[in-house]
């Protein structure tokens, strides 16, 4: 496959070096643009609570700090990290002021870390629990550039700054399509914790982890931290249109987008005969839906005709739907001497079929990854068998009978032959 | 390149002309000694990745481990060639009993590099684990992969393919609790019966891209992403099946049949009416 790609390329340098010339340089939404390092801002529950003496017979804060420490000495060297708290400063009774308790304890970039863990040190549990206002923080902390982003939130109760909902303040800071994912820790979380923490992480797309000992905390935190330093190909934000003439011409890479539930969103890639179209799609569910949901993966011509499609369905609970679909474009027989063939525009259509409980917001939509890859076609198979070459006993069997047949004949024609000549 | 290898083929069919080997042996192709070993544990990747994207790498034969808390979806990639019929198997190893409050459905679930789901043809794809279990094996053996398909189908085709481990259903008392996963692929090469015609010019690679970019992108020194997600000895040209060996033979057998025929029908060449003198 690989070879006789090659060998192709090979015998058609000319060739190639002339379609590069005229092709778009496809795939520069497909170079991993994340050369920059990565960056991940610890977000620290300080709030009155955290002295509750319940994480293996020390405090919840003497845990985290612990935990901090030891993050802190393992953090790989490219990562930015930061820390923001919230609920560090203000212990009166004021909710308005209360809920604005959240600061940037150590800015994100290089890691100093004798500083860093001065830093720590001075923290005591004090205040109010504004997780939303703490998240809106730490997503400014951590914007500009196109690194990768990650929030570790580390908290043990709820947010007690109602009406601004933190998981809706998540959902919203996903949108923004910078990227980032929120992780959330509880520790010793009670259910209404839970149910907040889960949902935040759901709606970034992070995890949720509920903590009972120190080492589990440490161990947590140490390997979040490691994964934004994991290198990614970081997707690029598009915007479907509604219908195929309005759609974004799309060139091979990996794209993200939006979609609300019952949208449908188009795009639109060039191919030319002889290539072939990949392309797959996965929709997150980032909030509580209902059981049922799927998702249908169309290509269609500019004239409405489906070529192929990929559909998926599924229940349970899930991150991702996702399906793909392939459309080899077989090549033109009457090749008008040598022109360039015309691409021809093909629409995707993404639709799915998710549904949510009337109580759930439907805005900002649902968060789809989009990968369009364009490859040569496929060798076509002129037999369903390799070669057309047979294969087992019955092969053999009928092999052999007409061997043995053809043989008899050619025995008694040639035995005839003889006998006539012999008597002329 | 072509011609070597249709040389190789007429060597090898010569080889089976004198020897006559019997085609039982036959079956047993030379892609079959390409698998990696399960004996041989070597050790993939400690951590696992968390979506399509960031999905671990690993290889047939190796184990991948993860530690993650309930309610992660952990994604793993490994390579599937043609003529292979991959297995997954996968170990949880639940967390302490004492922090769980009811049982757990556990699932594995493969996909193709394409992101379509791929069917388990036998295994426990899923599994409840009752509150006081400590671990649960899951299973999915796939179907044997193609070297081509129809666009309308969602044959397996070789590539990436990548697995997904996860909790489905759990009280959610019981989210956010530590676990450990072990899990690996063994292939078995199913061999000529599941040689089919045709096929790709690049495997089910996502990122996969035309020869002409490809070249350009090794020109410019960059790894291209059909080679990054190459099985040990890279992806196989497809080419070779058994079904040469069984033609061949065949072949074989019926010139040996004809000439059987032939001596039986042909006597010993004078007519028995004819008299020796005449």
């Amino acid at each position: 496959m690989i070879t006789r790609k090659r060998l192709a390329t090979g015998a058609c340098a000319l060739l190639a070096a002339l379609s590069v010339a005229l092709l778009p340089t496809s795939a520069t939404a497909d170079e991993p643009v994340a050369k920059e390092s990565p960056k991940v801002e610890l977000v620290l529950d300080v709030s009155g609570s955290m002295r509750a003496k319940d994480i293996d017979g020390k405090s919840r804060m003497a845990a985290a700090k612990q935990a901090f420490n030891e993050v802190l000495d393992a953090v790989p060297e490219e990562v930015q990290l930061g820390i923001r708290t919230l609920g560090a400063d203000y212990p009166g009774q004021d909710r308005k002021r209360g809920c604005k308790d959240t600061r940037q304890l150590y800015p994100v970039g290089p890691l100093d870390r004798t500083e860093a863990k001065t830093a720590v040190a001075t923290l005591a549990p004090t205040g109010w629990t504004p997780i939303g206002p703490a998240l809106l923080g730490a997503a400014e902390d951590l914007e500009g550039g196109e690194a990768t982003r990650r929030i570790v939130l580390i908290t043990d109760g709820e947010d007690t700054c109602a009406p601004l909902d933190p998981c809706q303040v998540a959902r919203e800071i996903a949108a923004k399509g910078i990227h980032l994912v929120i992780d959330t820790l509880g520790l010793v979380p009670d259910a209404k914790t839970r149910q907040q923490l889960t949902c935040i992480a759901e709606a970034t797309g992070g995890t949720y982890t509920s903590v009972h000992r120190t080492e589990d905390l440490s161990r947590r935190v140490r390997q979040l931290v490691d994964r934004a330093a994991d290198p990614v190909v970081t997707p690029v934000a598009t915007e479907g249109a509604v219908r195929c003439a309005d759609a974004p011409q799309l060139k091979p890479g990996l794209y993200t987008d939006r979609e609300a539930f019952g949208q449908h969103r188009w795009y639109r890639v060039d191919l030319l005969p002889g290539q072939e179209l990949r392309a797959s799609v996965s929709v997150s569910a980032d909030r509580a839906v209902n059981n049922d949901y799927g998702v249908l993966l169309r290509a269609v011509t500019k004239h409405g005709r489906e070529i192929v499609r990929g559909s998926e369905a599924g229940d349970g609970r899930t991150d991702v739907i996702s399906t793909g679909l392939r459309y080899p474009k077989p090549e033109l027989d009457d090749e008008p001497g040598d022109a360039k063939p015309a691409a021809e525009t093909v629409c995707l259509q993404i639709s799915n079929s998710f549904s949510a409980p009337p109580s759930v917001k439907t805005t900002p939509g649902m968060p789809i990854e989009l990968t369009v890859d364009v490859v040569d076609g496929p060798s076509a198979a002129s037999d369903v068998a390799s070669f057309g070459l047979g294969r087992g006993w019955w092969l053999l069997g009928a092999l052999v009978l007409v061997g043995f047949v053809a043989g008899l004949l050619w025995g008694w024609l040639s035995r005839w032959r003889v006998a006539v000549w012999r008597t002329n | 390149m072509r011609t070597v290898r249709m040389l190789a083929a007429a060597a090898l069919t010569g080889a089976a002309l004198l020897g006559l080997a019997a085609p039982a042996a036959l079956a047993d192709s030379p892609t079959a000694t390409a698998n990696p070993d399960d004996t041989r544990s070597t050790s993939g990747p400690t951590e696992a990745g968390t979506t399509f994207r960031t999905a671990a790498r690993f290889l047939p034969g190796q184990q991948a481990t993860a530690q993650a808390a309930t309610g992660d979806y952990l994604y793993w990639v490994f390579p599937a060639d043609v003529g292979q019929r991959p297995t997954v198997n996968a170990t949880v190893t639940l967390p302490d009993a004492a922090l769980r409050h009811g049982p757990a459905v556990w699932r594995v679930d493969v996909y193709d590099g394409l992101r379509r789901r791929q069917p388990c043809m036998y295994g426990t794809q899923s599994r409840t684990a009752a509150e006081e279990t400590a671990t649960v094996e899951l299973a999915c053996v796939l179907r044997p992969v193609r070297a081509s398909a129809d666009a309308w189908a969602d044959d397996p085709l070789p590539g990436s393919y990548y697995v997904r481990l996860t909790v489905t259903s759990l009280p959610d008392d019981d989210l956010g609790q530590p676990f450990t996963a072990r899990i690996g692929v063994s292939t078995v090469d199913k061999g000529g019966a599941y040689a089919t015609d045709g096929s790709l010019a690049a495997p089910l690679v996502p990122g996969a891209t035309t020869a002409d970019q490809a070249e350009a992108d090794a020109d410019a020194g960059r790894p291209s992403a059909v080679e990054a997600a190459a099985p040990e000895d890279g992806w196989s040209s497809g080419w070779w099946s058994d079904r040469w060996l069984w033609t061949g033979a065949g072949g074989v057998l019926a010139a040996l049949a004809g000439i059987g025929g032939y001596v039986l029908t042909r006597g010993t060449g004078r007519p028995p009416r004819v008299p020796p003198a005449a």
